[in-house]
């Protein structure tokens, strides 16, 4: 008998994984090795992390007394910059559109956001690159904002603003700057920007002309002198020190304090950022309320909350705990068609998928705003893309998105016995988990436990 | 030229603005809905107060009588402002067209993001001065502190004296003019042989601001450009 050689082929394929080094890690290090670059991309955080997907509605039954849903009027009026504007912002819904700049967006884009934001009464932001003439003329409340970079920031502009917003960070990279990659600085856009064309536009994080909270006083009390005290002054950034960010921002005489949690989006930014810095949303807000309560700011100073704000019920959450509006972005993009497989041209509606596979993802997967080869033509600067979005039928589907978000929010709100989205409470939410309870500080469900702050 | 004869011909019509009477805002207001192209307008007891003269876009002259604080004549538009004393942080803060001219010093940021016109600093200026420039001309009679010129994307600084650590740090396409030492240079920030059109645009500033110096003692500083696209192999020049 033959002697029996030992086994060298196992018997099947391991698929014993490494928790540590698992696929996405292995294609981190691999890529990092290939290029030697950190990657770049759009939209926000992917992670998991505690959302108010983690919170539910305590609505009414015999303690409470709701309201009858399809009948009862429920007030959804905001009205914001009510400390020293002459003209604070009255808007229809609590539901505004975050600031996404043209040169990230495509001016089509720009139009169509800017169309159905009038038409529901609610505001456009302006973004990193200045006002165009496009969407001054479609958005009636347009918010312009002061950048770092101040590329083409002016005082004409700046006295055509309904709302002027001091951008001090972003939720997808508090306490970086803005970016741009060559491909999507097309004439018209480093015209705009007093840049050499195509360059990679890597924007200052800090302001030019001033850097601590005493001089940002000063600096606000430029802005109003220059607009005549005639209309608000917002102050964003991303949720980090959120508490002590607010205090500051309150004492430096903001009329408004916007808070983008960790999971905001952009257009361009390091993935490391967009993962790693900030705290979530839901965190967040509870922060930035806390510290206008402590200092009796509560309904003097308003707070917009946005990072990951995608439903009714996130807005109904958000505003139950404090915020008087939201900001939304990147919904905003996927009412246009974002990591769909078909663009919105008005007509056709052909099939993109193969265009989001040259870019190595599919509908669904696509982060690519960066590259400026967005296959639905929402973020680019290439004419031909661009056509891919028909602004009229784009402003249509926004403006179904966002009566869909401002239906279910008063749907929840007239649930929970409120004639008025406003008075929603922290005490109509409770949490699913430990984590939610703890960041919105509302007890855990079927429990009166809020961790940190005892109960049972 | 046409504006300078009518703004001659008004010089009699002087109107007094006292700040010790009249709030900033009031001044402001003044400024900016009560005078006609060709007015001069005087701020007396300027008294360190910030955001005077901000905000302006009219064709006249304003003079600042003595110190003033923060944000003097931020955004300019047209109008001819002299601070008669030195100025806090900002001065001239993103000016797009007319000039700003201070006296005495002017603190940090002189002229940050400025898109047009023309700012002059007869003493000196502190650090970051021309900070984000877009266009604007500069002309600082002294010298400039550290990160003058920072990320200056358009527009000229003229330095007669010395210049700070990392001048022109991530320069875009503004050019530097500097008469002194420098210190060191920022990232992507070299120096280059002075052409003929660097003797005819330093000839035009030097007399537009009232100096009389001759361009040939002067050194150009321009971006590299290496820092143009992102690529790791410019790692250690951030
Ligand atoms: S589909 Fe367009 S907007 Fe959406 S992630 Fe991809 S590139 Fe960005």
């Amino acid at each position: 008998m033959a002697k029996q050689k030992p086994r060298t082929v196992p018997l099947q394929v391991s698929t014993e994984e490494s928790y540590s080094y698992n696929r996405h890690v292995l294609e981190y290090i691999h890529q990092a090795a290939e290029r030697g670059l950190y990657d770049i991309r759009g939209l926000g955080a992917k992670r998991k992390m505690p959302t108010f997907d983690d919170l539910v509605f305590l609505t009414a039954s015999l303690s409470r007394y709701p309201l009858e849903g399809y009948r009862e009027k429920c007030v959804t009026k905001t009205v914001l910059g009510t400390r020293f504007a002459k003209k604070p912002i009255e808007l229809k819904i609590p539901i505004m559109v975050a600031g996404m700049s043209f040169g990230a967006l495509s001016g089509r884009a720009k139009e169509a956001i800017g169309r159905a934001a009038t038409a529901l009464g609610t505001s456009t932001t302006t973004g990193d690159g200045g006002m165009t003439a496009e969407e001054r003329e479609s958005s009636k409340t347009l918010i312009y904002q002061c950048l770092p970079s101040r590329y083409g920031f002016n005082p004409d502009d700046l006295r055509k603003a309904d709302a002027i917003e001091v951008v001090i960070g972003q939720g997808a990279k508090p306490g970086g700057g803005g970016m741009l990659l060559g491909q999507k600085i097309s004439a018209r856009v480093a015209r705009m920007r007093t840049l050499p064309e195509g360059i990679d536009q890597r924007s200052a994080c800090r302001h030019p002309d001033w850097t601590g909270p005493d001089d940002l006083t000063i600096k606000i009390n430029e802005l109003r002198e220059i607009t005549g005290w005639r209309v608000p002054i917002f102050i964003k950034f991303g949720a980090t020190r959120v508490k002590n960010d607010v205090k500051l921002a309150v004492k430096a005489g903001a009329d408004v304090i916007v808070i983008d949690g960790m999971q905001g989006g952009t257009a361009a930014t390091q993935q490391v950022f967009i993962e790693h810095a900030g705290i979530p949303t839901i965190a967040a807000v509870r922060q930035a309320v806390d510290a206008l309560e402590e200092m009796d700011m509560v309904g003097k100073v308003q707070l917009i909350i946005s990072g990951g704000i995608r439903t009714g019920a996130d807005v109904a959450k958000a505003i139950a705990l404090g915020a008087d509006a939201v900001a939304i972005g990147q919904g905003v993009l996927m009412a246009l068609g974002c990591n769909g497989s078909y663009a919105l041209d008005g007509k056709k509606h052909r099939d993109v998928t193969k265009d989001y596979l040259a870019l190595g993802v599919r509908p669904g997967t696509c982060h690519h705003c960066h590259t400026g080869k967005c296959p639905v033509g929402v973020t680019t600067q290439n004419d031909d893309l661009a056509l891919r979005l028909d602004p009229a039928e784009g402003a249509h589907r926004l403006k179904n998105y966002f009566n869909v978000l401002s239906m279910e929010l008063a749907t929840l709100a007239r649930a929970c016995g409120k004639s008025n989205v406003h008075h929603m409470e922290p005490e109509d939410l409770v949490a699913l988990t430990v984590e939610a309870a703890a960041m919105a500080r509302v007890p855990l469900a079927g429990t009166n436990w809020i961790p940190g702050l005892g109960g049972k | 030229m046409a504006s300078l004869t009518r703004s001659r011909e008004k010089q009699q019509q002087v109107v007094r603005l006292d700040q010790e009477k009249l709030s900033v805002r009031e001044i402001n207001e003044y400024l900016h809905h009560r005078v006609r192209d060709g007015a001069r307008v005087e701020i007396a007891n300027p008294d360190g107060q910030h955001n005077l003269a901000v905000g302006l876009d009219a064709d006249i002259d304003v003079d600042i009588l003595g110190h003033a604080g923060y944000y003097i004549a931020g955004m300019n538009k047209r109008a001819r402002v002299t601070i008669h004393g030195s100025v806090g942080w900002s001065v001239g803060e993103n000016i797009m067209s007319g000039s700003v001219r201070v006296k005495g010093n002017a603190s940090e940021c002189a002229a940050a993001s400025g898109h047009g016109g023309l700012v002059v600093v007869e003493g000196d200026a502190s650090s970051r001065c021309g900070i984000s420039m877009k266009g604007v001309d500069i002309v600082v009679g002294g010298s400039v502190g550290h990160v003058s010129a920072f990320m200056a994307q358009a527009g000229t600084l003229v330095v007669c004296g010395d210049a700070g650590p990392a001048l022109g740090d991530s320069l875009y396409e503004a050019v530097i003019y500097v008469r002194g030492k420098v210190h060191s240079l920022g990232a992507d920030a070299r120096e280059e042989a002075l052409g003929k059109t660097d003797h005819a645009k330093l000839t035009d500033l030097l007399g537009k601001a009232g100096i009389d110096l001759n361009p040939k003692d002067f050194k150009r500083i321009a971006s590299a450009r290496k820092l143009y696209h992102w690529n790791s192999d410019h790692q250690d020049d951030y």
